[in-house]
């Protein structure tokens, strides 16, 4: 899957909206993903995960820190999430049917706050984006 | 498969008395033939829908979006059994249309995806959850009946 020139520009300037509310939008992520998708839950069993956890917000945030890595790197995604791949092949091990559902509630979280400028374009762009973000992420699985 | 408490009932009934079945059903629709274009499959009647555009102009997109939302907005009106409800939906689906069920998941998240961008900071993480188990019933209720 290839992201074009528009589509790639579109990411970094969705990014900076986002960027600067890692914690709140990291935080609300895993809000919308633990209670659309309960089942998501099992992996935090040792963290606080209620609504106003520091936890919870703090690691919401390395994940969006890590999007925009990722977005930076868009051309080489392997090398620069390799560490990330690493370590969800070798420690977290998040089944990869659970990516789909926090690329999805990321959507959600994105066409909450941007509402009429998350555009079918805005939407396949990230859509794209995450789902070669979670093949990557789950590369070295096996 | 999903159960809906009283609360997620009564937030689904309520939010849904704010939604244009013509707008955003044609908005979802719009949304799932450009993002997920082998949707397109289903719909070579429809002429063309090759670009963002032609989707947008095209006339049936457009009456078939407010067709499917208004029978999702149905389906509310039956929150107590929409699998039964939709018996019938599901066996046009299987025999007569030959969806793949598949699809009917990928346009219940593209409608929750619609009603965040309607909605904004008002489709909380809770409401979202409620349409999360709506969208998830209607899709089990319309694959049902495949054979």
């Amino acid at each position: 899957m290839t992201l074009t020139a528009a589509e790639k520009s579109c990411l970094a300037s969705t990014f900076e909206k986002i960027a600067p509310k890692a914690e709140q939008y990291g935080s609300e992520l895993f809000q919308r993903m633990f209670l659309g998708f309960p089942q998501t839950r099992t992996y935090f069993a040792h963290v606080d995960t209620s609504a106003n956890s520091p936890q919870l917000s703090a690691h919401g945030a390395k994940i969006i820190a890590s999007l925009g890595k990722a977005i930076k790197n868009v051309d080489n995604m392997s090398a620069a999430l390799s560490d990330l791949s690493d370590l969800h092949a070798q420690s977290i091990r998040v089944d990869p049917s659970n990516f789909k559902y926090i690329s999805h509630c990321l959507l959600v979280l994105l066409a909450a706050h941007l509402k009429a400028d998350f555009t079918p374009q805005v939407q396949i762009a990230w859509d794209k984006f995450l789902a070669a973000v979670s093949a990557v992420l789950t590369e070295k699985y096996r | 498969m999903v159960n809906l408490e009283a609360a997620e009932k009564q937030t689904i009934t309520s939010f849904w008395a704010s939604v244009d079945p013509a707008a955003q059903g044609e908005n979802a629709l719009q949304r799932l033939l450009y993002c997920y274009p082998w949707s397109r499959r289903y719909f070579a009647k429809f002429g063309d829908l090759s670009t963002i555009s032609a989707i947008r102009k095209n006339s049936h997109v457009r009456a078939h979006g407010h067709k499917v939302l208004s029978a999702v907005g149905d389906c509310i009106g039956h929150l107590g059994d929409i699998k039964g409800h939709l018996a019938q939906l599901s066996k046009l689906h299987c025999e007569t249309l030959h969806v793949d069920p598949a699809n009917f998941c990928l346009l219940g998240n593209t409608i929750v995806v619609v009603l965040a961008s309607h909605f904004g900071a008002k489709f909380t993480p809770e409401v979202q959850a409620a349409f999360q188990k709506l969208v998830a019933e209607v899709a089990a209720g319309l694959s049902r009946k495949y054979h």
